[in-house]
């Protein structure tokens, strides 16, 4: 009941510190960086409920962000609907992708689990780019419209970072309540011991199948957001390299944690931005960073940190 | 062979794995409200057959029959559904997650909240989580381990984390409770309190299986004892009477020259 409690503190604090920084901020750059550390947050914390939770990796999930963008930017642009009709045919698209390759994929285990949705991952990624005549191919897909609703059109870096940060927000209550439930028990049952929640009576093939079809559609929607946001989408930002940056952010801000989903998102979106001044040396020092999170905080930033302060606090007790 | 007012019929099971014939022409029933021990030496077939009754591999051959009603070839989580619930020889908690939970992960098949029920939390979901959450409670009581309902599982000594599995086993509300060897890594206090928990459960009209090593212990708790050696069933009766078969003798202590 007290991890309720303080959860729904750390959202209104949360929302608060949004609102503040979304009203304060007047630098259009800065706004726009925290755009993208929102969509990121939504894409973390998408994957983080296979991986952090249900314990199922996948390195292949820049796909379904991918098929979110390039859904509504076919259908916004080369259709010319409403991104509001795109939106539910995206999410569409991703869950009946999800669902027929998750009924084999998701059979695997480890290793090889891995190595099937890195597989598919690849396989969406050259559709992108070879598929000219519908996405545009590897120069990619221009044009892209901004959201609007009536008369009211997203296109100030204000108005978008309150749109994205409020269903960032949505999605931070609605996988709480996920997880505290009976379908997140199960969940986090079969990442402690798949037999063992099967012996209880976990259809766990299932559970399985629902979360990572529930983590696609989140991840569709991260993509959605971020074509809208930027109007021109490439294949590169929903490569295989896209994949392995979304686990990076889960593994960083740690895994089976909602908040550490929005530390990986924040730390692996400004990093780059901060390291500009490095120049050339900007990969090594990138990569040296990582590495020192994963020495010393091998947790995750998200428990690294309370581990410290719990400890400073015992020896403060003393 | 499949009387009416048996729990569980085994009918000439068979169960080979590569060249090593695990089960041999098995059969034996259970009947409501009993205790049947499951004796035998070390790679006798026992856990096999734990494993075949729970539905973690198919039998090659033979039926098995649980409230009258055919299980081969039904998915594990299907047979917890239908009553079956087991404990495991090396138990296997939910390590990350707190004692109160893993009884509430037992309760699986018995709640029915689903993705979208957990998100909307409507009325029907919150009462059935609060009663689920009430009945764990009382769960825990009645193996003594109230106290301890938000320390996580790992956390708890040895012998309290095979109460908690015991009682993860019993919220699934099973017709048939398959132990596996509950006693092994117990002291001889907690081993007398698992003794009384058995009797208990029975009580609340729950069929139980046990596999143990402890003599003593299924001595004191079954009606009936079954006695496997190299996948044959070699002796079934009474305590008493199974204490005394030669061929029982024999295959734990060899054959006298």
């Amino acid at each position: 009941m007290i991890r309720i409690d303080t959860h729904i503190i750390a959202c209104i604090v949360f929302a608060a510190a949004a609102t503040a920084a979304g009203i304060l901020i007047d630098n259009a750059y800065y706004l726009q960086v925290m755009i993208f550390i929102g969509i990121n947050t939504l894409l973390a914390l998408s994957l983080n409920m296979l991986m952090g939770y249900a314990g199922q990796i996948s390195l292949g999930h820049a796909a379904f962000y991918g098929i979110g963008a390039y859904a509504t930017a076919i259908l916004s642009t080369t259709y010319n609907l409403s991104p509001w009709i795109a939106l539910p045919v995206a999410i569409f698209a991703a869950v009946v992708i999800a669902y027929i390759v998750g009924i084999p994929t998701l059979r695997l285990t480890g290793y090889y689990l891995g190595m099937g949705t890195l597989g598919f991952g690849m396989i969406v990624s050259i559709i992108f780019r070879e598929w000219y005549s519908v996405t545009g191919g590897a120069s990619g897909f221009v044009g892209i419209p901004p959201l609007s609703i009536g008369n009211f059109v997203f296109d100030t870096d204000r108005s978008y970072f309150f749109l994205v940060w409020g269903v960032v927000l949505f999605f931070f209550i609605m996988c709480r309540r996920i997880i505290d439930s009976r379908v997140g028990r199960a969940l986090r049952a079969i990442h402690d011991g798949e037999h063992a929640a099967a012996a209880v009576g976990v259809n766990t093939a299932k559970m399985k199948l629902s979360i990572f079809v529930l983590s696609a559609a989140m991840a569709s929607l991260a993509g959605f957001l971020y074509a809208h946001q930027v109007y021109f989408i490439s294949p590169g930002s929903f490569s295989f390299l896209a994949s392995i940056r979304i686990v990076t952010m889960v593994v960083i801000g740690g895994m089976a944690s909602i908040w550490g989903s929005l530390l990986g998102a924040s730390l692996l979106t400004l990093l780059p931005e901060w390291l500009h001044t490095f120049a050339d040396y900007e990969m090594m020092v990138y990569g040296l960073v990582l590495m020192l999170v994963m020495i010393f905080l091998p947790r995750g930033l998200t428990r690294g940190i309370l581990d410290i302060y719990e400890n400073s606090r015992k020896k403060d007790d003393r | 062979m499949t009387g009416n007012s048996t729990l569980l019929t085994i009918d000439s099971l068979f169960k080979a794995f590569g060249g090593v014939r695990a089960i041999e022409d098995v059969s034996f029933s259970l009947m409501p409200r009993s205790i049947t021990g499951l004796i035998g030496p070390n790679g006798a077939g026992k856990t096999t057959l734990f494993n075949l009754i729970t539905g973690i591999f198919p039998p090659d051959s033979g039926k098995i029959t649980f409230k009258g009603k055919s299980i081969s070839g039904k998915a594990v989580h299907d047979l917890v559904n239908m009553g079956i619930a087991r404990t495991f020889q090396n138990v296997e908690l939910f390590s990350s997650m707190s004692v109160l939970e893993n009884i509430l992960v037992g309760m699986h098949t018995r709640t029915t909240c689903g993705l979208l029920g957990s998100v909307l939390k409507t009325p029907r979901i919150m009462t059935e989580e609060r009663r689920a959450r009430q009945k764990a409670h009382e769960l825990l009581e009645f193996v003594g381990l109230a106290d301890y309902a938000d320390r996580k599982s790992s956390d708890l000594p040895f012998g309290w984390q095979r109460l908690l599995e015991l009682a993860r086993a019993l919220a699934s509300e099973p017709g048939l409770l398959l132990l596996d060897e509950p006693a092994a890594g117990l002291n001889m206090n907690e081993t007398d309190t698992l003794g009384e928990l058995i009797e208990n459960i029975r009580k609340q009209g729950i069929t139980v299986l046990l596999v143990e090593h402890d003599m003593a212990l299924t001595m004191k708790v079954c009606d009936q004892i079954i006695v496997l050696d190299q996948g044959k069933k070699i002796a079934e009766g009474p305590p008493r009477e199974v204490q005394s078969d030669e061929a029982v003798m024999a295959a734990y202590l060899g054959k006298p020259k």
